[in-house]
């Protein structure tokens, strides 16, 4: 007599291996993952560049001195001083300034022969004071700014500060648009592969409607039967991930080496960087390395977050089906 | 253990009432047949006893609990409690005769070494001790009506549901079935059995529910 086998295991009481074994499922949350990968690049992509953009252009400000080396508006009880030491050292006493250099008349010489040849060096031109300074941490508001250009301007009269101000505030503004879009994205992508899922779980229910109803006629809970689903449309969803993230990951590298010299890389993103290219295990560490941190961390969440839409779409799909019977 | 009175049942909202005011009560330990001609209301009774629908209007008791004022996550406890012979079987076609009758034993939760013994040991008992791997479509309608009846009774239900549980029986097997009800019935299950076979009820006279156009013209 052949002993019939137990299987407990893997107890497929629903048939839900056929009802969901199509591989559309996983194939359509891959190309999902694939997306969300691109979408979540640009958002860190995006923070990189408004990163740089700060930390370059916006840190940085330049005070211009007319007349240089004439007397600064006199104070009384302090000794006489040139307009530009004047201004550097007011500069120097702000708080929320990191470096305050006085450009020397050579230096400036310098930046000017571009445009003006010899005659930098000859011309009686009346050159100003050029003081750069930069800002530390977060710089400085705009009241503190105008606050800043009145004692200047007291002190020596005609100084003005070169701020980027406006034109950082503008990158800045396209920078987290562009994250904004990048999240929207994101979104938008988890958003379809939770109804990608709710369809296909609605029809594994409708293909195995009389089993349902059977195993629920034997006493199955709403629970039990939402779980089987549950269960498989999370397995299926992680492996459609998983192939989506690794098909993303020549994309991600060769994008990530293309934008590497406009985003400096931030300091996490180096470290790791770092961890790939140092260990040279195979030779494409290099390349491996322009991939910033958060996406190196961003990709294996794919999968996890990809099972647990599945999950809990396929729950709250499958809950909502049970409810029309009794 | 079960009582209706005055229920009503339609099907969908626009269908007409199948059944029209049935009352009834049938304490712990009792017996029934269930008799009417074909499209009476037998199957729709039952499955008025087996929670798979709800009254339209009346009171239906099963198992000592008022269903009508019963929340629904409640109903699946009681369901485990049942057991029913459906008349199209209803086996799981994916699943081999010992997996179907194991079913309501896993169900309930019960530990995997019980479920074996009690399976196979239920299968041998309806004859199919060796055919426990085979797929309902690979049994003739007798054996699925076999498997559907090994499956209904191996959780012990405390009431017993079976819908023309002979109608793909030879008489020698319909016999053996009438058995098992009785020793069943005997240990205290509650048991309701809707059949055409007149010669089977003459042979085992009982108590009888009467349907007919949907109404109970007999109880006794
Ligand atoms: N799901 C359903 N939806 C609508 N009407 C139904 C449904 N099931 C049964 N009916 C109707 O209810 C009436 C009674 O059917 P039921 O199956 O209860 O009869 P029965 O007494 O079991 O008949 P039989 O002896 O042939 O099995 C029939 O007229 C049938 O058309
Ligand atoms: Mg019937």
């Amino acid at each position: 007599m052949a002993r019939p086998s137990l299987r407990p295991r893997g107890f497929d009481d629903l048939g839900l291996r056929r009802a969901l074994g199509d591989r559309m499922l996983p194939l359509l949350v891959a190309a999902m993952a694939f997306l969300a990968a691109l979408a979540g690049a640009g958002a860190v992509g995006a923070a990189a560049l408004a990163d740089h953009w700060r930390q370059g252009a916006g840190a940085a400000m330049t005070v211009q001195v007319p007349r240089p080396g004439s007397a600064a508006t006199p104070v009384a009880g302090t000794a006489e001083e040139t307009r530009v030491e004047r201004v550097t050292a007011i500069l120097r006493g702000t708080p929320g300034l990191a470096d305050t250099h006085a450009l020397p008349e050579s230096e400036l010489n310098e930046l000017l022969r571009p445009w003006l040849g010899g005659l930098a060096e000859t011309t009686s031109l009346p050159l100003p004071g050029v003081v750069a300074v930069r800002l530390a941490g977060d710089g400085m508001d705009d009241a503190g700014f105008a606050a800043l250009a009145g004692r200047l301007a007291a002190a020596a009269p005609g100084t003005t500060i070169e701020a980027h101000r406006p034109w950082v505030r503008r990158l800045s503004l396209l920078a987290r648009s562009l994250q904004a879009c990048a999240w929207a994205a994101l979104g938008l992508v988890t958003g379809v592969a939770a109804c990608v899922i709710a369809v296909a779980t609605r029809g594994g229910l409708a293909v195995r409607r009389e089993v349902i109803e059977t195993v629920h006629g034997l006493g199955a809970t709403d629970g039990y039967i939402a779980q089987r689903f549950a269960r498989r449309a999370a397995g299926l969803a992680g492996v459609g991930a998983l192939i989506g993230a690794v098909a993303a990951l020549p994309v991600l590298v060769g994008l990530a080496n293309l934008a590497a010299p406009f985003t400096a890389l931030d300091e996490a993103g180096a470290s790791a960087g770092q961890w790939f290219a140092g260990g040279q295990w195979f030779a494409g560490g290099q390349w491996l390395a322009a991939v910033p941190a958060a996406l190196w961390l961003g990709l294996p969440v794919l999968p996890l977050a990809a099972g647990m839409i599945g999950f809990a779409t396929a729950q709250g799909t499958v809950r909502r089906w049970l409810r029309r019977l009794p | 253990m079960v009582r209706l009175s005055e229920v009503g049942l339609r099907y969908g909202l626009g269908g007409g009432e199948i059944l029209h005011d049935v009352s009834f009560a049938i304490g712990p330990g009792g017996f029934r047949w269930l008799l009417g001609p074909s499209g009476a209301g037998k199957t729709s009774l039952l499955r008025l006893l087996s929670l798979a629908t709800r009254p339209s209007r009346g009171s239906l008791e099963v198992l000592d609990t008022d269903i009508g004022n019963v929340a629904r996550r409640a109903l699946p406890p009681l369901r485990r409690r049942i057991g029913m012979v459906f008349q199209d079987f209803r086996l799981l076609p994916h699943l081999t005769a010992f997996d179907n009758v194991a079913l309501p034993l896993r169900l309930a939760g019960r530990p995997e070494g019980q479920i074996g013994a009690d399976a196979t040991e239920m299968l041998r008992w309806v004859g199919l001790g060796a055919k426990g791997g085979a797929r309902p479509a690979e049994l003739s309608g007798g054996e699925q009506q076999r498997v559907a009846i090994a499956r209904a009774v191996v959780g012990r239900p405390s009431l017993l549901l079976a819908d023309e549980p002979t109608g793909n029986l030879d008489e020698s097997q319909a016999e053996r079935l009438m058995q098992l009800l009785a020793e069943l019935n005997r240990v205290g299950t509650t048991v309701v059995v809707a059949t055409h076979n007149d010669a089977m009820v003459a042979r085992h006279p009982g108590r009888a529910l009467v349907l007919e156009h949907g109404r109970l013209v007999r109880d006794g």
